[in-house]
């Protein structure tokens, strides 16, 4: 069976809570919060005014560089004020804040249930609706569609790889939107090897999702150059470069983006949201999320306009349970602990987890055994038992010369660790470190050498 | 809303423990001592028993009084040094003398360096090779398995198919092939020999066991093993075929016990595939190299001692980077 090759763990997936649940639209908040900051890169900068009356779909705040994505009126309502908010982890960014008077939208914007299949637009002007839309990879890393589309001189697309992983316990929402959406889905890959000018694309799916398989490979089948490739059950191979390895065997090189293999890489709902663009000229305004959890007593996939309060949904899904101990943005893997759940749904929430009280504490750590899991579990090949002893021991040189920068924070060395040694913790900070010294290093590199030019 | 706990992702957990790891090398090992106590009766009960017994309290008192810091018995991997050593002494070794093994063992060989994790030899081989040169002769008495023998200390005692096939190889006695036992006897046990190493196929089922719940990899003992069937194919002594010599050499002695139990030693052995090869081949080779020339009849303590001792380079072996290209 087809998997990424170097290490993995197998996590319990406890995804039969809220699989198979249809995607159930909920309603529109009385006031909305639209953070700024829903993506990597630059913040967006505000385009409106207070006190102005705004549509859905109407431009909010435009992308503050190369790097940062367009945010889109997701209500019509006025803007009450422009400030900052506080985001589920406490800290501050800036936000526009609207109340919602009822539902209109552009009338550009299509809202009928026609599938649309036709696209004979230039990649060029595909790219721009992307970028218009606002559109970022939804997978959790939020970075901007339409960068990716755009390959750096001298590199060539050859291969897109749609993820349809799921990877993460618990998180369902990209099964139920292939189930839903499949075509539409197709469509939009269609529409990307376009833009991109590439006949090839293969779609990850991993077999714990036999009815997507089953789904994606009866529309693939229409599709010249597009392949479904039923995948193995590992964690965490929805990562970029675990997906590229797993899909067509090319391994990206320390450092280096997917594009110095050929592949561009998105996920499921974020070709959807590429459809939704530019097919139906809308832009992403929503998103589907998966609220669940043990103890939830309505587990389930949610249509969430951004701005609403997360607290909303979570009272949609049953309230929160009596014995949670933590609420996870995300899945339990990669996912972040909440300290509320006030902040607004936007473009990087994928789910809600409640974890019980009784699973939401560590373990005591013990010695390490030196019995080596970690480094059998690391899926890029690094030994994570000496990199945190690196890191506690404030050796930065050491850790940047074991390769602690191809880390990507999938938390296998802390999942597997039998000490429950707090392994990543260690690494994490290191790699905060070792990446702030290389920057300066090649600040202060690029300032002797423009020194030396004068 | 009452407090939510925040702390850093993953927020799952595989579930194992030290502590179960433990337990199932304990477990791993039940078959073997099974064995043990039909062949040697109320010996091996008793030996085993002193042997847990002390080394849970020299490492709960010395937690406690010495290094004043709390005890961590509870983590289940005393009462395996303690079984290990009582595997490899002789089951009518006097009380006093198993004692002594399990003070050093766990008092050399794993407080002294801050207790489990810390060492860089196995504990209970490094308790074994010191009673092995302070009392040659009670570590060397090796009583015949009889069933149960109700008085231990004065069981009949008789040599072990390794001294008989020492004489061979090193002293040429080609005389001696017709006293070496058949190999199926020596594969399902009832030779003299260690507590412990009775019953190679027991041992065998054991480690198989460890491979298949991941307690363990294949790596180390399949390395030893092979390296140990070669070594042996190679040297083959006049007058044998190679197939007794290499069944022989790999179903008596230390050679099972070894390669699955002793050498796996988490604490001790390398953490990278290759390197756990080269420390499997390596043991292999010295243990060998004992059999065929050294002063001993069994060199797999020594072997392991020695290896043990190169773990650290072994450990800079880097495992292979994902997306790394082939020099």
């Amino acid at each position: 069976m087809t998997t990424f090759k170097i290490g993995g763990v197998h996590p319990h997936d406890n995804k039969s809570y809220s699989a198979h649940q249809p995607i159930t639209e909920c309603p529109l908040p009385a006031k909305a919060i639209i953070p700024l900051i829903q993506h990597i890169g630059a913040p967006a900068q505000a385009v409106v005014e207070k006190g102005q009356q705004v549509k859905v779909g109407e431009l909010l705040a435009k992308a503050g560089g190369f790097v940062s994505a367009n945010i889109v009126s997701p209500v019509s309502g006025t803007v009450t004020k422009i400030d900052s908010t506080i985001d589920a982890w406490g800290m501050k960014m800036p936000a526009i804040f609207m109340d919602v008077e009822g539902d209109e939208w552009l009338e550009t914007i299509d809202r009928t249930p026609d599938i649309v299949t036709e696209c004979n637009l230039e990649p060029k002007e595909i790219v721009d609706r992307i970028a218009a839309a606002g559109i970022v990879g939804l997978g959790g890393a939020c970075f901007p569609t339409q960068v990716k589309l755009l390959p750096p001189p001298g590199k060539k697309a050859e291969v897109l790889v749609v993820n349809g992983v799921e990877c993460e316990p618990y998180l369902t929402c990209d099964h139920q939107l292939m189930l839903e959406h499949g075509e539409e889905i197709m469509i939009g890959i269609k529409i990307l090897m376009r833009a991109l000018g590439i006949n090839r694309a293969v779609i990850g799916i991993e077999r714990n999702k036999p009815d997507a398989i089953a789904r994606m490979q009866e529309l693939a089948a229409q599709v010249p150059g597009v392949e479904v490739k039923a995948l193995k059950l590992k964690y965490p191979q929805g990562g970029e470069k675990q997906l590229i390895d797993a899909c067509i065997g090319r391994q990206v090189p320390s450092g280096a983006l997917p594009i110095e293999v050929g592949a561009v890489v998105d996920n499921v709902a974020t070709i959807f949201a590429v459809y939704e663009a530019v097919q139906k000229n809308k832009p992403l305004i929503s998103r589907v999320m998966t609220v669940t959890g043990k103890s939830l007593s309505k587990p389930g996939n949610y249509l969430v306009r951004f701005g609403t309060p997360l607290s909303d949904v979570v009272a949609l899904a049953g309230g929160v349970p009596e014995d949670t101990g933590k609420i996870i943005g995300g899945g339990p893997m990669m996912g972040r602990a909440m300290n509320n759940i006030d902040m607004p749904a936007n473009k990087r929430t994928s789910g809600l987890l409640f974890l019980p009280e009784k699973e939401s504490r560590r373990q005591q750590p013990e010695n390490c055994i030196r019995c080596g899991k970690c480094v059998s579990a690391c899926p890029m090949g690094l030994e994570p038992y000496l990199l945190s002893k690196q890191a506690e021991l404030a050796m930065w040189d050491e850790m940047e010369k074991h390769d602690v920068m191809d880390c990507i924070d999938c938390g296998c060395c802390l999942f597997t660790c039998p000490s429950h040694r707090p392994l990543l913790d260690y690494i994490r900070m290191g790699k905060g470190k070792v990446g702030g010294i290389i920057r300066a290093r090649q600040a202060a590199a690029k300032a002797a050498a423009e020194a030396a030019k004068k | 809303m009452k407090n939510l706990i925040v702390s850093p992702a993953p927020h799952a957990h595989s579930g194992d423990s030290v502590r179960k790891n433990m337990l199932l090398v304990i477990g791993a090992l039940l078959p073997a001592y099974a064995v043990s106590v039909a062949a040697f009766g109320w010996g091996a009960l008793i030996t085993a028993a002193i042997s847990v017994a002390a080394c849970v309290l020299f490492e709960w008192l010395i937690a406690k009084f010495l290094l004043k810091e709390q005890p961590t018995i509870g983590d289940c991997s005393a009462i395996l040094t303690g079984l290990l050593l009582a595997f490899n002494l002789p089951c009518n070794l006097p009380w006093w003398i198993v004692i002594i093994g399990a003070l050093v063992a766990i008092g050399v060989g794993k407080m002294t360096f801050g207790g489990l994790g810390q060492n860089p030899f196995n504990p209970a081989l490094v308790g074994r090779v010191f009673l092995l040169i302070s009392f040659p002769v009670q570590m060397t008495t090796w009583p015949r398995p009889l069933g149960f023998a109700t008085s231990y200390v004065d069981a009949a005692t008789g040599a072990t198919p390794l001294a008989t096939l020492k004489q061979i190889v090193k002293g040429g006695d080609t005389g001696l092939i017709d006293q070496l036992p058949d190999l199926w006897s020596t594969f399902v046990g009832y030779m003299g020999g260690s507590l412990g190493e009775v019953c190679a196929l027991a041992l065998l089922a054991g480690g198989l066991f460890l491979i298949c719940t991941k307690v363990i990899t294949w790596h180390i003992p399949v390395s030893i093993l092979a390296t140990m069937a070669l070594f042996a194919w190679i040297a083959c002594p006049e007058g044998m075929c190679p197939g007794q010599y290499i069944g022989l050499t790999l179903c008596t002695g230390g050679a099972m016990l070894g390669a699955f139990f002793m050498a796996t030693d988490y604490v001790t052995s390398p953490m990278v595939g290759w390197g756990k090869i080269i420390f499997g081949v390596g043991i292999g080779v010295i243990v060998m190299v004992i059999r065929t020339w050294g002063a001993y009849p069994e060199g797999m303590s020594f072997a392991i001692l020695i290896m043990n001792a190169c773990v650290p380079l072994l450990n800079r072996i880097r495992p292979k980077r994902f997306g790394e290209k082939k020099q």
